[in-house]
């Protein structure tokens, strides 16, 4: 007797998950094998956009559509369903930013054993196999991807279904677990991937980079929860699912994006994986090895198999293509770059100025101070403590008068109380979710008993944009934005810690959409902060449930960690993952939200997370404070250098972040990819790079002494930022550390520009001059950028007032030019230094703009490090200009 | 590239008191102690020593100088420091990042001369508010000084009289104990003749009282002979005691001709004087058959307690010692009362507690010793009792909690009697135990004048008292001490 997902999840909401074997799981114990499903091919219809075939299975003679797009961009979109369906099954809206154009597909032959589909002009092909039903897609005569190879295509077909009396039982149990009216509705499909042995992305998992394989444990779980002390590599689910998979070989690297928002299952299996390295040796010294392949099976309890096979060839082109399906990073302010300074909770408006104060006695930037719960009305979000926050705009202008903003947090459980005006109109207007019986669903969460509004709806998501007018939202001002927490959603009395499984959002259960109501949530206050600036400002809104998407409305964070030097490591690959998927703005709470951090670990975490996207310090209510400068004025130092660090780099995160948004590109990237074919770094998961030109190993071992970066690139230098000093690529260097050691290298070949004066916020920074360091290429070369705009509105996008320089030293010339005709901005903002590494002493340098001036420019020559850096070119940073060296 | 423009500058400064304005000129940032290393149109050198570069550097928006020094008027060094002159205020130093940041720094707005910052000169104004928030502080200085004065005296006399009533609680113990000693000696010599006699007397009562028993024993012997002897012939026969069925000796119900022969020691019958023997051999099972009851009575009454006396010439000894050591245990357990009684040992200790305290340098935090200071908020009624402990009680019902317990002075190292520390109060779920830090400022009255929780458990509590006041500087030293003309 198997069981079904919908049994397996009771059995898991009534923990005896340890007494089941996921063996019994019907659908997951499916074995790979022939498959039960034939297509039809006398039903098969091609048009211009598509090919449709319909398949049947020959076990119960139930039919299903096949879909197949050769999408624009190298992407294939495989899209499965019932033929005839009892109802429709849910299909996730909003998460495609458009309907994806499509190419058309073209038959190259037929028979009765299926067809061959041309995929373009790159000698790509996608055969589709008759009976059994399988998919190949071939590149030349290798096979890229084959689905259904192994058979494990499945879908339970709904149909009317009498509850059995143990479901009943069952119900009671485990309320809202029950089975949906219309039956089991899972399904499940098989990828197999020839050539290749690593695998990663599906975010969320407290798990390394490279995935493992899931043969003999639990799959990879994608349910947004809110998970209670997360344990760490493990394949549970966490906060947020996004149902992207990546695999990559030195030869190839591929997408497979499984858009499904029920709860779901990944399994991996590999035929290396087994394998020790002597067995894999004695394989190539016999040359009996078969291709290493990884095999993948995807399942999900409810909707439609839509699966979109992104064929890359490179990262970037993966990259490029599932933003085109999904979109890119929001681009946002500048000062949300910068260091936010948090935690649960500050006590009133004395305890934020103290904070405030604070930070400007020990000198040490930061951009935003947030308040957690406790600054409410009792938990009645968009209000305010009329004791410990009496004057919220007196504070908010406080923070004005130190060019720095705030962040306050408002959660999507709202308090059923009458006299609260929110929980009223949400009521009044019907938007709340509802239970399976129509009333209103009600869980417990921290204001007591609460309601959720359907943020699935349009109409509730526009409401609920608009209550965060400036006049609706008292107290708030420009300076004030937005935290969403706890919107997987978590409802404390809930299985699970999260919302009965048949609540409903219109028609829908929750089991059919839970993992887009956090997205919802975000992309809802998103559009509630553009609106109340009129559609100017960018906003800022961090969110700890996500899911595919969520990357175009702010940032994530990896929710609450704890203060061990485990999840100080573990931050690395968790959003590495992240930044695979589109969502490159991540970070994890310094110091730990759970326990109370050693001093050390404080500080390495400082240090760790000045070099990671969002750079947020954050601590539990009943942990003892950590203000920067409570551990001793050395460690204040400390502190205050890993921060001022953050605020120099700047402009380089704000390049990224640009490019993010406009390119896909991740922000923060796994070595191997910029290194696509050193196998060495296709599991790194302790160092990282931004963008392409910076590598960072931090140390997060307690107690380190040194740590060994490997510097990828043979042929290429990096240079230590720190010191100057210049290394080979292709090793393994050991950097001996010190409490003081944050290891990051400039790639040679690479300029990147840095405002050198650090002051108390970014603000007070955005018409300081840039310093350019130039790391010069063996071959005395380099590039880079230099993006600048007004930092906060979408002025750069509308009104392309924006200045995108290129960069480029060569012949021994550093020059400067446009990269965006069409745009315009002026800043005053001019370059202070130039730094070039690895240069040799010249002559003279001079510097040539385009009035026709040429100015001589003094410049200082460090001979035993290689370093001339040139005195105050003083030109300004949005115009041409050369430094030619003689 | 306008920066060069800003090298120099020119200001304005009052001195104070004679109202003639002069003229100073230096570059932008430097503090007249330093205006010496500035000289115009002369290369200048670094403060450290580092290096040297032409004037016109100066002030230029770059960073030559490692130590800043080149760069005092702009925001182009990372460590470098900038000086307001803040005429009619204080004179100050700003970190060089805080130059031209759009936010006015130093009151004479001299830090925003290129940002567009729209500063306000607020430094007449605010001259004016420290002066007079200066002499209100400096009267209360003054007048906390003096009572702290008053208090380090009272502590001195308090400490005098409590370090003199310990001498003397000291001293009466020990003259207590000295006492006890005599009396205790006192106490055995009256004993140990008691003992003699009572053991004499107990000796003579167990002769007595096997004297009583044999006599006893004799008549009881001649009633059972006479009981026996049924025929009155003198003499018991077999017959006449197999009727005792009692006396048989394997206790099988019936007693036997031979065994009676037996009892009677072979003999067909014994006279009076060879039932003796006969006798010890039956007495133990022997049944009157007069009445069993008066037997048990009679057996029971044979071991009465020899209290009292048999009527020895000796009681009259007995009973005087027992008088006088009747005194003698009354003083001692009086005395040990006084010495070991938890009055007395609380008075002791409490003193020697106190004593030992650490009052302050002069003891004048002694007065706050034994005392309680309320602060009521809008839920807590927060109570403060020096060199005790810190507790919080509910305003609207509910249990006190216990903040902490006294635990030591906190301060920093010059300044140790500033903060109290009181820790070990009642344990927070999931964190630590509560504790509270007690800060102290100078005031005429002891109050306590805020408490906060800025972290869980972790209280902050703020206290004036007159004890922490400080001798007050003269008024114009405090108002033009730092002053720079």
């Amino acid at each position: 007797e198997c069981m079904t997902l919908c049994e397996r999840a009771i059995c898991r909401c009534q923990r005896c998950e340890e007494s089941t074997d996921n063996e019994h799981d019907c659908i997951r114990a499916l074995k790979p094998g022939q498959s039960p499903y034939r297509a039809l091919l006398e039903t098969l219809e091609l048009t211009n956009t598509k090919l449709t075939l319909q398949l049947i299975n020959d076990n119960n003679k139930v039919r299903l559509l096949l879909e197949l797009y050769r999408l624009q961009g190298n992407m294939t979109r495989v899209k499965i369903n019932e033929l005839k369906p009892l109802k429709p099954r849910f299909e996730v809206p909003d998460v495609l930013i458009n309907d994806p154009p499509t190419e058309p597909l073209s038959l190259l032959s037929q028979d009765e054993n299926g067809v061959v589909l041309s995929l373009g002009a790159d000698s790509q092909w996608l055969i589709v196999s008759a009976k059994p039903f399988r998919l190949d897609i071939m590149e030349g005569r290798e096979v890229l991807l084959s689905l259904n190879s192994r058979g494990l295509l499945a879908f339970e077909h709904l149909r009317i279904r009498t509850v059995t009396s143990a479901e009943l039982v069952l119900n009671v149990v485990c309320p809202g677990w029950l089975f949906s009216p219309t039956g089991p509705s899972s399904i499940s499909l098989d990828f197999s991937l020839p050539g290749v042995e690593h695998v990663y992305g599906i975010p969320e998992h407290a798990d390394s980079l490279k995935l493992k394989t899931t043969d003999g444990g639990d799959p990879y779980r994608l349910f947004n929860l809110d998970v209670f002390q997360y344990e760490l590599f493990n394949p549970m689910a966490l906060y947020g699912a996004i149902p992207v998979m990546l695999s990559h070989s030195a030869q190839r690297t591929m997408g497979i994006f499984w858009l499904n928002a029920a709860e779901t299952w990944v399994d991996i299996s590999s035929n290396t994986a087994g394998k020790t390295v002597f067995g894999q040796m004695l394989d190539y010294v016999q040359g009996s090895s078969e291709t290493p392949q990884t095999d993948v099976r995807w399942i999900s309890e409810s909707g439609i198999i839509d699966v979109f096979i992104m064929l890359g060839p490179t990262p970037t082109d993966v990259f490029s293509q599932y933003s085109s399906l999904t979109g890119t990073q929001a681009f946002p302010p500048l000062s949300a770059l910068a260091y936010h300074q948090c935690r649960w909770n500050y006590n009133d408006q004395e305890d934020v100025a103290a904070v405030d104060q604070g930070f400007d006695e020990h000198d040490i930037p930061y951009d935003f101070i947030w308040l957690d719960i406790e600054h409410t009305d009792g938990k009645r979000y968009f209000t305010w403590d009329p004791h410990k926050f009496p004057q919220p705009k007196d504070m908010l202008q406080g923070l004005v008068d130190k060019r720095r903003k705030m962040v306050t947090i408002v959660d999507p459980h709202i308090k059923v109380d009458s006299s609260y005006k929110i929980h009223n109109e949400i009521r009044s207007k019907g938007f709340y979710v509802k239970n399976k019986d129509g009333g209103d669903y009600e869980g417990w969460c921290w204001p007591g008993n609460s309601g959720y509004p359907d943020f699935t709806n349009p109409e509730m998501r526009a409401w609920w944009a608009s209550m965060f007018a400036y006049d609706q939202y008292e107290g708030s001002m420009e300076n004030m934005y937005t935290w969403n927490d706890m919107n997987e959603p978590s409802v404390f009395n809930g299985p699970e810690v999260t919302m009965h499984k048949d609540a409903l959002h219109g028609n829908w259960e929750n089991r059919d959409l839970h993992n887009l109501y956090g997205l919802y949530v975000q992309m809802a206050t998103a559009e509630g902060l553009i609106e109340r600036s009129g559609g100017v400002e960018r906003p800022f809104v961090l969110t700890r449930a996500f899911f595919a998407g969520s990357q175009r409305y702010g940032a994530v964070w990896t929710g609450d960690n704890t203060a061990e030097w485990e999840h100080l490591k573990i931050s690395i690959p968790m959003c590495l993952s992240l930044g695979l998927v589109g969502v490159s703005f991540c970070g994890a709470d310094v110091g730990g939200f759970f326990k109370s951090p050693s001093t050390e670990l404080l500080v390495r975490w400082y240090q760790t997370g000045a070099y990671q996207p969002f750079f947020r310090a954050h601590a539990h209510l009943d942990t003892p404070r950590r203000e920067p400068w409570l551990f001793g004025p050395e460690n204040t130092a400390l502190i205050r250098e890993a921060v001022r660090q953050r605020y120099a780099l700047l402009p380089y995160w704000y390049q990224l972040f640009y490019h993010a948004h406009h390119s896909g590109q991740p922000v923060m990237r796994p070595l191997w990819v910029e290194y696509p074919q050193d196998t060495a770094t296709f599991s790194m998961d302790d160092q990282f790079l931004l963008g392409e030109d910076l590598l960072v190993h931090p140390v997060t071992e307690e107690g380190g002494r040194g740590v060994t970066a490997y510097l990828p690139g043979k042929g290429e230098v990096w240079f230590d930022v720190h010191t100057f000093q210049k290394h080979n690529g292709a090793q393994n260097l050991y950097i001996p550390v010190t409490i003081s050691s944050i290891p990051v290298f400039q790639r040679g070949g690479s300029i990147i520009p840095r405002k050198a004066r650090v002051r108390r916020s970014s603000s007070c920074m955005e018409h300081d001059p840039y310093t350019l360091f130039v790391a010069l290429s063996p071959k005395r070369f380099a590039q880079g950028e230099l993006y600048i705009d007004d930092g906060h509105t979408f002025n750069f996008d509308k009104q392309k007032q924006f200045i995108h320089r290129r960069l480029s030293f060569a012949n021994k010339a550093l020059s400067s030019r446009n990269l965006a005709p069409g745009s315009q901005f002026i800043t005053p903002s001019w370059i202070e230094k130039i730094v070039i590494l690895g240069a040799s002493k010249p002559s003279k340098a001079t510097l040539k703009t385009p009035d026709g001036k040429e100015n001589l420019l003094e410049f200082e020559f460090d001979a035993s490090m290689s370093v001339l850096t040139l005195r105050k070119p003083g030109v300004n940073a949005g115009v041409d200009w050369t430094v030619v060296l003689q | 590239m306008s920066c060069a423009l800003l090298l120099l500058l020119t200001s304005l400064a009052l001195v104070m008191g004679t109202g003639t304005a002069v003229e100073i000129q230096r570059p932008r940032g430097v503090p007249q102690s330093k205006r010496q290393f500035y000289e115009e149109n002369k290369p200048f050198t670094c403060l450290d020593g580092s290096s040297t570069i032409p004037f016109d550097q100066v002030n230029d928006d770059y960073c030559d100088c490692r130590d800043g020094s080149d760069e005092p008027g702009t925001a182009a060094c990372p460590n470098g420091s900038f000086h307001c002159t803040n005429a009619g205020f204080r004179p100050a130093f700003i970190p060089s990042s805080r130059i031209n940041d759009g936010i006015c720094d130093c009151c004479d707005t001299t830090d925003e001369y290129n940002s567009g910052a729209t500063c306000q000169n607020t430094c007449r104004e605010m001259g004016r508010k420290e002066r007079e928030s200066l002499q209100i502080m400096a009267e209360i200085t003054k007048e906390g000084f003096l009572l702290k004065q008053q208090l380090i005296h009272e502590a001195k006399r308090g400490q005098e009289d409590k370090q003199g009533k310990l001498t003397e609680l000291q001293g009466s113990k020990k003259g207590l104990e000295g006492k006890m000693e005599a009396l205790r000696t006192v106490k055995k010599t009256a004993e140990d003749p008691e003992k003699e006699a009572k053991e004499r007397h107990l000796k003579s009562w167990e002769e007595q009282k096997e004297l009583i028993r044999m006599e006893k024993d004799k008549t009881r012997m001649a009633e059972a002979f006479l009981e026996l002897d049924d025929d009155a012939d003198g003499y018991v026969s077999v017959a006449e005691l197999q009727s005792h069925l009692e006396l048989d000796p394997d206790s099988d119900g019936s007693l036997t001709e031979t065994e009676t022969q037996g009892l009677l020691g072979g003999a067909g019958k014994v006279d009076t004087s060879t039932f003796e023997t006969v006798w010890s051999g039956i007495k133990d099972k022997y049944l009157s058959e007069v009445s069993t009851y008066v037997m048990k009575t009679y057996v029971i009454q044979s071991f009465p307690y020899p209290k009292g006396s048999p009527g020895s010439g000796r009681s009259n000894e007995v009973s005087i010692i027992r008088f006088e050591n009747a005194n003698v245990c009354t003083l001692l357990s009086a005395s040990q009362s006084l010495i070991c009684g938890p009055e007395f040992i609380w008075i002791c200790r409490n003193l020697e507690k106190e004593i030992g305290f650490d009052f302050g340098p002069s003891a004048e935090f002694a007065y706050l010793y034994s005392q309680c200071y309320e602060l009521s908020t809008s839920e807590y009624i927060y109570r403060l009792c020096p060199f005790n402990r810190v507790s919080q009680k509910p305003k609207f019902g509910g249990s006190e909690t216990n903040l902490g317990l006294w635990g030591q002075w906190a301060g920093p190292e010059e300044n140790l009697y500033s903060v109290m520390k009181y820790d070990h109060g009642q344990g927070c779920w999931q964190g630590p135990n509560r504790s509270t830090t007690v800060k102290l400022t100078c005031g005429k009255e002891t109050v306590v004048t805020s408490t906060s929780e800025p972290s869980r458990c972790e209280y902050l509590m703020e206290f004036t008292t007159p004890a922490v006041c400080q001798e007050p500087a003269s008024l114009d030293e405090v108002l033009h001490g730092h002053t720079e003309l």
